[in-house]
């Protein structure tokens, strides 16, 4: 089972993964060659013939026939289209934001609603970070009233976990949601 | 004109066997894959997730990273562990994975299913993620 780690560029994905991952978080790669992309893609790299973007992963052992892995999107968004496949079978997905720049995870966010992702947003709190009421932010970001907002410390361990089983109740409840309406 | 043909595996000793010297890049995924950009057939599925189990030894005068794969994957590994230890992108293992594929020597296990078609993930299996997750 996997679980996707979201957000916008520095929002602390790599951190969670690293945080909550029981083996030392690995690296895996997709090389993007100039002959696979269209033009609009290459802004930017245009003096690169070969560009590689990098999927931080870590897993979970939930018990002897259960594993759940993690997986930190790539932080630029415009490399995004290179995992239209990510997102399938994923139990969920965390999308994590930054306060202070709270625009930087909306792409995100977005994404998530439009490949039909469940996910939960959790606002991870640096150290400079102002104390905005949840209510703000979740109008800032504009995400509907049942999509669970949780504040977290991306570097602590026991902190990310709780913003997983967050992700799981969320699951939980819709299911249950679900088969009531059948 | 010769028409162009799927290069065969290195001669034992050749330079390409090893990791040192070998072609840099694209050239080096261009030479592990046969110049071939994508799987086919029973690898258009594999995901990062999905897990890999060999069903046979390595056999001598294999491809080395086809070797490799099969070693390191005695017990169930999934692609993007592999991947990562092998230093090989996606699409360049699902070439490699593909040919094993084919060949029946390791076998490909779907990830748990998160979703039944409009029914959500299954209930048990949450509550056993969740049971896992609080003890951690």
């Amino acid at each position: 089972m996997k679980v996707m780690i979201a957000g916008g560029f520095g929002t602390g994905k790599t951190t969670m993964v690293r945080s909550v991952s029981d083996i030392k978080p690995l690296t895996t790669e997709e090389t993007l060659t100039q002959a696979s992309v269209g033009s609009d893609h290459l802004i930017g790299i245009a003096d690169k013939a070969e560009t590689t973007v990098s999927l931080d992963f870590g897993k979970i052992s939930i018990n002897d026939s259960l594993m759940l892995y993690l997986f930190g999107t790539p932080g630029q968004e415009r490399f995004w289209f290179l995992w239209n496949g990510l997102f399938k079978g994923a139990l969920g997905a965390v999308v994590l934001v930054d306060t202070r720049r709270l625009a930087s995870s909306f792409r995100a966010i977005e994404e998530m609603e439009r490949q039909n992702v469940p996910f939960v947003v959790a606002l991870n709190v640096f150290p400079d970070s102002k104390d905005y009421p949840i209510d703000e932010i979740r109008d800032a970001l504009d995400i509907s009233p049942h999509i669970p907002v949780v504040s977290c410390d991306a570097r602590d361990r026991a902190s990310s976990r709780d913003v997983l089983v967050a992700l799981i109740r969320h699951l939980q409840d819709r299911s249950a949601v679900a088969l009531e309406s059948r | 004109m010769s028409a162009p043909r799927r290069p065969t595996d290195p001669p034992p000793g050749s330079r390409l066997r090893s990791s040192r010297g070998d072609p840099q890049g694209l050239e080096r995924y261009y030479v592990l894959t046969g110049g071939r950009s994508g799987p086919g057939g029973a690898a258009s599925s594999l995901d990062v997730a999905t897990l890999i189990v060999s069903r046979t030894a390595p056999v001598p005068g294999m491809q080395h990273e086809h070797e490799e794969i099969l070693r390191r994957c005695r017990d169930p590994l999934s692609v993007a562990e592999l991947g990562a230890h092998l230093g090989l992108p996606f699409n360049i293992l699902a070439v490699l994975l593909a040919d094993l594929l084919d060949a029946g020597r390791v076998e490909a296990r779907d990830p748990i299913p998160a979703h039944d078609a409009g029914r959500g993930p299954d209930l048990a299996l949450l509550q056993e993620v969740l049971s896992g997750l609080e003890r951690l």
